[in-house]
């Protein structure tokens, strides 16, 4: 193959650009009743699949092993848990919630088999570990999302 | 079985940033270069009626994104479909078009330009869902950090072990013509680089990557008339795992364990580390260099740090290209480890070429932290 040659790039426009997209998306009934459930009553709900007995949270309408349907078995699972695993952010970039340095990790909380994907602060980034108890900290105003937790923080006894 | 071949392949050197021509212009020259090799046209009689072509709406800007290029590749008055998947599943596509009768013939071009995203991390930030996971800042990076902690504690990996991959791969790279990032490295300058997403540190990940590249896939029957030395595909095979990360085993790949199962099964390869003598993995990342190796059956479970002392990369060919840790594009690097393959089957691969490769096997993955994995067989 011909070893590609530097180009003449005089008069070369290069145009920058911008995605903009208004768009609507229906968080399914599950999902609306989790952060309805979050937002108003400051509880974390998950599903028991009746087959499988796992507990899913975040919760949702079918089992993914067994296509059970799952929404009419709501539990309430503990606004506590540990830290299953967890990576500190180092790098910033604007779809990112929090200025790095920052812990993002997997939260099993009380109850759940499914640990959940959060933001751990209240701690230095150095001194977190795996199995640290951890419990949600709500937020002042809604987003209508998983940020209705605004963070999950050490307990202290 | 019919057979399938790959007549030949055509990558454009990798850069970080190739602003200065056209993702269009890079898929002329691959075009240009496998008509150069294999002879083939477009014409309604003999020549290629199917294309299978693979991009990225996001990193293109641009949704139906082969609308961009369809005519640089041949794309016009014939039949094309555009690959959204990771690319390696355009050659398990463009097989199965050829095993069903649907054609004899089918080009395949890829593009990708990470560097017209000004985050490719933003970008992979948007495959998530707007209420558990985008929201929380998920991207390809930190997913992946989340699963290098896991891993590394599951194989107990050392941060020289990770240090000596990527090492080894820059040295490798310096060999390829097509390789994006050949810097030398010392292991200290991997294992005191900064971190980027602990435990991933700076030089654990690869570089921002532009680049295209082209296959020519043909049936038993029409082979011959594109090549004296046709590369078979003997096996291919693809997995998806669960989506949410607290849903998986991040420690251990299920997914890409039955993509290789699959694959294996249809090469009838009973024993791998037998049967393999060059591997092309997808390590975005220095850890998932032994993991996936864990995966595709070449190193025990749970063994990846004592398999990188012991030199098993360097045993089974691992990546003698550089691989994606020198940089490939996202969502085509598959596609650039499988025409790497083609090369050293053929005995083409140049300064990097490994004695007596008669099975390759091509990996690759997509979605955070390998939740998609797929596997291709290829046997001279």
């Amino acid at each position: 193959m011909a070893v590609l040659r530097r180009e003449d790039t005089s008069d070369c426009f290069v145009m920058p650009g911008k995605m903009v997209l208004p768009v609507q998306y229906f968080a399914g009934r599950a999902g609306s009743q989790f952060i309805i459930s979050l937002r108003d009553e400051r509880k974390i709900l998950g599903v028991k699949c009746p087959q499988c007995k796992k507990v899913y949270v975040p919760p949702r309408e079918y089992c993914e092993k067994d296509f059970t349907k799952l929404d009419e078995n709501w539990v309430e699972v503990g606004n506590q848990g540990v830290v299953a695993n967890f990576t500190v952010v180092h790098y910033n970039d604007k779809h990112l919630p929090l200025k790095a340095p920052y812990i993002l990790a997997l939260i099993k909380l009380d109850g759940a088999d499914t640990p959940i994907a959060h933001i751990v602060s209240g701690i230095d980034p150095e001194k977190v570990s795996i199995g640290l108890r951890v419990e949600a900290v709500f937020a002042d105003k809604t987003t209508n999302t998983i940020l209705d937790i605004d963070h999950f923080a050490p307990i202290v006894d | 079985m019919k057979r399938v071949a790959i007549c030949a392949a055509a990558q454009h050197k990798i850069e970080p940033d190739i602003w200065y021509k056209r993702f269009q212009g890079m898929l002329l020259d691959i075009l240009e270069d496998l008509q150069k090799q294999t002879g083939f046209i477009f014409d309604d009689e003999k020549g290629v009626h199917d294309i299978v072509s693979c991009s990225d709406d996001f990193f293109d800007a641009r949704t139906i994104s082969d609308n961009g290029v369809c005519d640089a590749i041949g794309g016009h008055y014939r039949g094309e479909d555009k690959m959204a998947q990771e690319g390696l599943n355009g050659i398990g596509y463009a097989m199965a078009m050829i095993l069903s009768g649907h054609d004899d013939v089918i080009y395949l071009p890829a593009h990708c330009k990470e560097s017209q995203a000004e985050s490719r991390y933003m970008n992979s930030n948007l495959a998530y869902d707007p209420f558990y996971c985008r929201c929380l800042g998920l991207d390809y990076l930190n997913t992946a950090g989340l699963q290098a902690r896991a891993y590394m504690q599951k194989a107990k990996i050392t941060e020289e072990q990770l240090a000596k991959v990527v090492v080894r791969a820059r040295r490798w790279a310096s060999r390829n013509p097509y390789a994006n990032e050949t810097r030398q490295l010392e292991l200290g300058d991997v294992m005191f680089s900064p971190m980027l997403c602990d435990p991933i540190r700076t030089l654990h990940a690869y570089p921002v990557s532009d680049g295209a590249v082209g296959l020519l896939l043909a049936s038993e029957e029409r082979a011959y008339e594109f090549t004296d030395n046709p590369i078979w595909i003997t096996g291919f095979g693809n997995c998806m795992d669960s989506y949410f990360l607290g849903d998986r085993d991040l420690a251990s790949s299920l997914a890409l364990k039955k993509a290789a199962s699959q694959a294996y099964k249809m090469a009838g390869i009973k024993s791998p580390k037998k049967k393999v003598d060059l591997v092309e993995l997808m390590d975005c990342y220095a850890y998932q260099q032994p993991m996936w190796l864990e995966g595709l059956g070449l190193c025990a479970e749970g063994k990846g740090g004592q398999f990188i002392d012991e030199n098993g990369p360097a045993k089974y060919n691992v990546n003698l290209s550089g691989g994606m840790l020198t940089g490939r594009p996202l969502m085509i690097g598959g596609l650039y480890g499988a025409a790497e393959a083609v090369l050293q089957l053929k005995g083409q691969a140049g300064e990097h070429q490994a004695a007596d490769v008669n099975c390759a096997v091509v990996h690759s993955t997509t979605g955070g932290a390998g939740q998609f994995h797929t596997v291709l067989v290829l046997e001279r």
